[in-house]
């Protein structure tokens, strides 16, 4: 599992580049706001929490075709299907790869952008941790997604009509916890209810996403 | 004799055909009168004039569209383990007619919101949990769209109906913590005293009849359009065989 792991995060970083293009995509999100809503700084902060939630999850849509596609095409989706592994845990780490080299990241340049935004600075501790609480629920979730579309050619456009209504929650409660926080109001019930819904997917999309590759398998 | 004989495509377009006169008969004797009695002969109700009247559309299409998804669930996982494709095409018939629903409820809804609340939309809990059903069933329908193999499809749509309901759950709940609500509470329940006034209650609940019977009707006339389809992709698939 672990060789795996190491794998899936060298393809993602070394082959194809998607490994910069999400963290472009979201610093481009990110630019692209204040020239949609003028440059004042108070409006810009206010809604800075917001938008830097919905750019990163949007940079995390980006990638989620990657994680089975390749693999479908050179046969090695076939191999790691029969391989003594269960296809549970190939699929587990594959979602763990994912966040590994785009939810983390994402996480991590986030305050920089939160500094372009002009984001209020109690801000930047509660963005951190709602990133790091919530990107992992948008990996395990858009695993599961990719798995419903592996075999078709052009599954994109459709993977994010499924992936995106399924994101929602996991917005809900991220964004929310994350303005409670930054206003100094108590964000405990979001914020639990944002990891309980993180460690929700974690345990049980690799079954079910495992069960969809499977029959795309078929 | 089980209800499972039904699953038998032969069966089931026998019974069906069968039933569906009888279906479309009585439709049309809750519906229209339902209608026409909400219509033009209740009274206009305090604070609300003649807007009232969109009741008579507005909550059957809305019980409708969240039943259609509720029977969409039950009919994957009838195929997930069982495997009759019927129920497995009854659920992909179901699903334009509840995206119909949802949308019909959401533009009576805007209709109506519009003089009562002076606004076309708001972000309201009730509202907003619709549109994101509307964008469950555009997914789920784009899916069944997109597959060519029909097992597989079917397979992968259930897989994404079960998969859909909770997170359909999930952010109705999400969604009322995030926002407090416009709309009014629910006027009809079958234990509490929060009926609306008698004069537009009996109307409503024959409209709800009719809308009930409405879904059963289009179902079953949407299932067998889909076991005849399958029926003449086998055909044509024999004759090239040949």
């Amino acid at each position: 599992m672990i060789a795996l792991l190491f794998r899936d995060m060298r393809l993602a970083v070394r082959a194809g580049g998607g490994f910069g293009l999400g963290l472009a995509f979201f610093l481009i999100v990110t630019v692209l706001i204040p020239f949609g809503v003028g440059p004042q700084s108070e409006i810009l902060g206010r809604i800075a929490p917001g938008v830097l939630w919905v750019a990163a999850l949007l940079a995390c849509l980006l990638s989620l075709d990657r994680i089975f596609a390749l693999d479908y095409e050179d046969g090695s989706l076939d191999l790691l299907a029969t391989a003594p592994l269960p296809l549970e845990g190939v699929v587990a780490m594959k979602a763990l790869a994912h966040w590994l080299t785009t939810g983390l990241p994402l996480t991590l340049v986030a305050p920089g952008l939160g500094l372009l935004l002009n984001m209020p600075e109690d801000a930047y501790f509660w963005l951190v941790v709602t990133l790091l609480l919530g990107t992992p629920a948008l990996s395990y979730i858009g695993t599961f997604g990719a798995a419903l579309t592996v075999g078709l050619k052009r599954g994109g456009l459709l993977l994010s009509l499924l992936v995106l209504p399924l994101y929602m929650p996991t917005l809900i409660f991220g964004a929310e916890a994350l303005r409670r926080g930054a206003d100094g109001m108590a964000n405990t019930t979001p914020l639990f209810m944002l990891a309980g819904i993180t460690l929700f997917t974690i345990a049980l999309l690799p079954f079910v996403a495992a069960a969809a590759v499977r029959i795309n398998l078929r | 004799m089980s209800i499972w004989e039904y699953a038998n495509p032969k069966k089931f377009m026998e019974t069906s055909g069968w039933v569906l006169p009888w279906v479309i008969g009585l439709t049309a004797l809750t519906l229209i009168p339902g209608l026409v009695w909400g219509y033009f002969f209740t009274p206009q109700a305090e604070n609300f004039g003649a807007t009232v009247k969109i009741i008579y559309i507005h909550v059957p299409a809305a019980m409708i569209a969240i039943n259609a998804w509720l029977m969409m669930l039950v009919a994957s996982m009838i195929w997930l383990v069982r495997r009759h494709h019927v129920s497995a095409l009854a659920a992909k018939a179901a699903a334009p007619i509840g995206m119909t629903m949802t949308l019909i409820a959401l533009i009576t809804g805007a209709v109506w919101g519009q003089p009562m609340w002076g606004t076309w939309w708001a972000w309201d809990p009730r509202l907003t949990s619709f549109l994101v059903l509307f964008l469950f069933y555009l997914g789920y329908m784009a899916l069944w769209e997109a597959i060519d193999n029909p097992d597989t499809a079917a397979d992968l749509t259930a897989v994404l109906c079960i998969v859909g309901s909770v997170f359909a759950l999930l952010s109705r709940y999400a969604v009322n913590f995030w926002n407090q609500g416009l709309h009014q509470a629910a006027s009809l329940s079958v234990d509490k005293e929060e009926h609306v006034a008698d004069v537009f209650y009996k109307p409503l609940v024959l409209c709800i009849v009719g809308f009930i019977l409405l879904f059963v009707t289009l179902v079953l006339l949407r299932t067998r359009t889909e076991v005849r389809a399958r029926r003449l992709k086998a055909l044509e698939a024999r004759e090239r065989m040949a």
